[in-house]
């Protein structure tokens, strides 16, 4: 095992992590979102997650943001500031908010014994009685007391604030901003004091270079978000939705939008419905799309296997959550893959693909609606709770020309054939009022013309029509990231990316290259594209969030791996962390 | 002038296709059939503005029967999918063609959802009181005495009352035929396609195969003997306490239909950014 250089340390300290707790209803998560908002204005970047318990109100909250001069991608593995608005039932986090020695935590006095994992850290505990002080004034608020601490003690200027309390908090009136900046004051001036003990603990944030503001423009989205503006940019203009968590926000995001460019939202009476109303929708010419999540996607299935086989354009974009059945709702888990791509009946082959990151949500949701419509068939977009539901400081996404375009029927010419056996697959679509060519998508086997058919001739020659379109399609570079070039190569597909460029950095400032492959494209598969990126590799490290493995089992399924294989997967709710891939490559010599 | 001469073109061979129906001979449907391009022929819009949508069973066969665009989709989502496309493509008339067992058994949440929801287009549903395609098992319609290999005896469940449950589910027009007078049906249909928001008819369509007993409907049925309400409490009663062989538009509401305006849009979509800039 090497010691990990000096580079590396300076590299750690490049980002900073806050973690503040509290009951639900404390305000964490506000004071977690104002906090990257107030950052991310003064040029960092960064990333909140939230974390909360299964109850719709109450219960527990957490909110966990990492702040950086660079793109931030994944939590880190330990905090280095805890703050308890109270201790509650912070016991309920468990591991996911891992502290260490040189972590320092805020303690209310009035809040409760901190959880037994402070101590058994080691860290250093700092009384600070955040609810005394909102008291003192007029419609103070804890939440904003501990925001002043951690704006202090990630080293933001005091001057961040007011902007952005009055941006915020301008439907809540002049006191409301007033009695919030007293409470940010009031922090700063607490968390001085911790700071007067000397220790390098604090000012955590001094130690990264200074924030400048970016001449790029900076966004502050979240994955569900970047998803519906991808699929507006790539032509969506329907929409059918289901509440379902952790994919609610993005419909709830695309229901006024959708209105002002011209579209439509239905709420749906279920997510049967909500894919056949997406069907018809796109049947009528309109690019579609609808959102859920496992529970969803599993009702959804038999009409995928219908836009198979009548080949209507469709996206569904899946938020995966911990499975089986109702399973974790709150937590992020890959394990929707074999699903995604086995799950209808027959021999359905249609899209998959995965975004890599909160903005690359934005891409490959665009790209996902723009390969629907081209290749008229559905694509699957799997998300997950953790990019879903987490909101990035990102550089604005350029522009991609992805835009549906879907190969439409003419009204000349001879008898229409729907399903004519065209170069390429693809046969051109008639929509519903274009004369002469009324045909009846259907979803029994059919002939050329779409007429129901048992005959083995025309069965046979839709199926390979409905294969060759997909597999004959040039995907471009945009099927998987490739970067690096060490004989070591990290696998791994989704939100996992992040860690792994993380972790693959990581072991580089250690002295070891590894390569990363990150599929974009999960079906149909690309084996010769992944079998050139994997040339010559001799350790190939697959990484994934599922309990089941089914990533490294879709891989041996296509490809044949070289060299020698493991496998770091692992179910939900625990995020793999950077630190387990980069000890996995470091410890594989 | 020239509108009315084009409506004058129109035949109802216009609207019929020429794949030959899988249904047996004898079967109720192939009036039903009759009924629809009749009904379009006097409507005189163009077959390509018309879509015939349906889900799975004998009946919803019919959308390839007309020259029509159609989709036969999955078993009992019939009215979503039509949701989806009458919403963003409004212009277009869709009438949605659905049985007894695809409409009220496994579509029986969507029927109601559709009736509420308003948007307008027409609901015919053939109504047979079995699931043939799959060779006689009892239907939501079915009398509870009615012996199938599937239920021994009978099921010995009270039969679901779909002209009720679309009257309290909000359909805007509720009208009962029998498919063995496709004049009248045809012309219930042309008015159901033109009222807005959701039209509703059940239409009596007698299997022959595996319900030979429903020979009998064409003595049973008969026009109703008061006229149509658009009060949805009178409209209750009377659907309540008939025979269930009334025929002709029962109830005539007033609701709006739903529909957002699409096709308009205020912005472009560069704007949506905005949500997102610091």
């Amino acid at each position: 095992m090497l010691a990990p250089t000096k580079e590396a340390r300076m590299r750690h300290r490049q980002s900073v992590s806050v973690a503040i707790v509290g009951s639900g209803g404390a305000g964490a998560l506000t004071a977690g979102n104002f906090l990257l908002e107030a950052a991310s204005a003064a040029g960092w970047q960064g990333l909140i997650s939230r974390t909360v318990g299964p109850q719709i109100r109450g219960g527990e909250a957490a909110a966990l943001v990492r702040l950086s001069t660079r793109a931030v991608e994944c939590m880190p593995e330990r905090f280095d500031i805890l703050i308890g608005l109270d201790w509650a039932n912070a016991h309920r986090f468990g591991a996911e908010i891992e502290i260490g020695p040189e972590s320092l935590v805020i303690s209310d006095p009035r809040g409760g014994e901190p959880p037994p994992v402070v101590a058994t850290a080691g860290a250093r505990v700092v009384e600070i009685p955040m609810k005394d002080m909102a008291k003192a004034i007029p419609e103070g608020r804890p939440n904003m007391i501990a925001l002043g601490i951690a704006g202090h003690l990630v080293g933001l200027g005091a001057d961040t604030w007011l902007a952005l309390l009055e941006k915020r908090l301008a439907d809540k009136g002049a006191d409301a901003v007033e009695a919030s900046w007293a409470a940010i004051e009031a922090g700063y001036h607490a968390a001085m004091s911790c700071d007067a003990g000397g220790e390098s603990r604090t000012g955590l944030g001094r130690n990264l270079a200074t924030p400048k503001r970016s001449a790029a423009r900076r966004w502050l989205i979240s994955g569900n978000e970047a998803a519906a503006l991808g699929a507006i940019r790539g032509g969506v203009r329907f929409a059918a939705a289901y509440p379902i968590t952790p994919a609610t926000e993005l419909l709830e995001w695309l229901a006024p939008n959708l209105a002002k460019v011209g579209g439509a939202l239905l709420q749906a009476e279920d997510e049967l419905a909500a894919i056949n109303m997406t069907i018809g929708a796109s049947f009528g010419g309109a690019p579609a799309l609808t959102a859920t999540s496992g529970p969803g996607l599993s009702l959804m299935i038999e009409a995928l296997g219908l836009a198979t086989a009548a080949e209507i354009p469709v996206v569904v974009i899946d938020v995966m959550r911990g499975g089986p059945s109702t399973g974790i709702p709150t937590k992020s888990e890959q394990a929707d893959l074999n699903i995604a791509i086995y799950g209808c009946h027959g021999d359905a082959p249609h899209l998959v693909v995965a975004p890599q990151s909160i903005g690359d949500c934005l891409f490959t949701t665009q790209w996902a609606t723009y390969l629907a419509e081209t290749l008229q068939s559905p694509a699957i977009v799997l998300s997950d709770q953790f990019m879903g539901q987490a909101r990035a400081s990102i550089e604005r996404p350029a522009d991609v020309t992805f835009i549906g375009q879907r190969l439409q029927a003419t009204d000349t010419g001879e008898a229409y054939m729907r399903y004519a056996i065209a170069a390429g697959g693809v046969s051109p679509m008639a929509l519903p009022g274009m004369p002469g060519r009324q045909y009846t998508a259907d979803g029994l086997t059919h002939t050329v013309h779409g007429t129901p058919t048992s005959n083995e001739r025309d069965h046979n020659m839709q199926l390979d029509k409905r294969r060759d379109k997909l597999t004959q399609f040039n995907y471009g570079d945009h099927w998987a990231t490739h970067q690096g070039d060490g004989d070591i190569a990290v696998v791994t597909w989704g939100s996992l990316t992040g860690t792994a460029r993380e972790a693959i950095g990581r072991a580089a400032n250690d002295g070891v290259e590894a390569t990363l492959l990150a599929l974009r494209l999960l079906y149909p598969a690309q084996p010769e594209r992944l079998v050139a990126a994997l040339d010559g590799k001799k350790r190939i490290l697959v990484v994934e969030q599922s309990h089941g493995a089914q990533f490294y089992r879709y891989l041996r399924a296509y490809y044949d791996l070289p060299g020698e294989v493991r496998v770091l997967n692992r179910a939900g709710p625990l995020p793999i962390r950077a630190a387990e891939i980069h000890r996995a490559i470091m410890e594989w010599r | 002038m020239s509108v009315v001469d084009m409506r004058l073109a129109r035949k109802p061979a216009d609207y019929k296709s020429d794949i030959k129906p899988v249904w047996c001979p004898g079967c109720g449907d192939y009036h039903v059939l009759l009924s629809f391009t009749r009904a379009f022929a006097e409507l005189g819009v163009p077959p390509e503005n018309i879509v015939v949508v349906s889900g799975i069973g004998c009946s919803s066969r019919i959308p390839a029967y007309t020259n029509c665009y159609g989709f036969h989709g999955v078993h009992g989502r019939s009215l979503a999918l039509a949701a989806g496309l009458k919403v963003m493509r409004p212009e277009l008339k869709v009438v949605v063609a659905s049985g007894d067992g695809d409409g009220y058994s496994i579509g029986g949440n969507h029927f109601l959802h559709a009736c509420r929801r308003n948007i307008d287009m027409t609901y015919v549903v053939m109504d047979n009181h079995i699931y043939g395609m799959t060779k006689g098992q009892p239907s939501p319609t079915t009398e509870p005495e009615f012996d199938t290999a599937l239920s021994p005896g009978g099921t010995g469940l009270r039969p679901f009352h779909p002209l009720v449950i679309a009257l309290a589910s909000g359909a805007n027009f509720v009208a009962r035929c029998f498919s063995g007078e496709p004049n009248e049906t045809a012309s219930i249909l042309v008015e159901a396609i033109n009222h807005p928001g959701f039209s509703f008819i059940e239409i009596l369509s007698p299997c022959v195969t595996f319900r030979p007993d429903e020979r009998e409907w064409k003595n049973l049925v008969h026009p109703a003997s008061v006229a149509t309400t658009n009060d949805p409490a009178k409209a209750a009663r009377r659907l309540m306490t008939d025979d269930g062989f009334n025929t002709g538009i029962l109830y005539r509401g007033e609701r709006k239909p739903y529909q957002p305006p699409v096709g308009r849009p205020q912005v472009d979509v560069s704007e949506l950014e905005r949500d997102f800039e610091l």
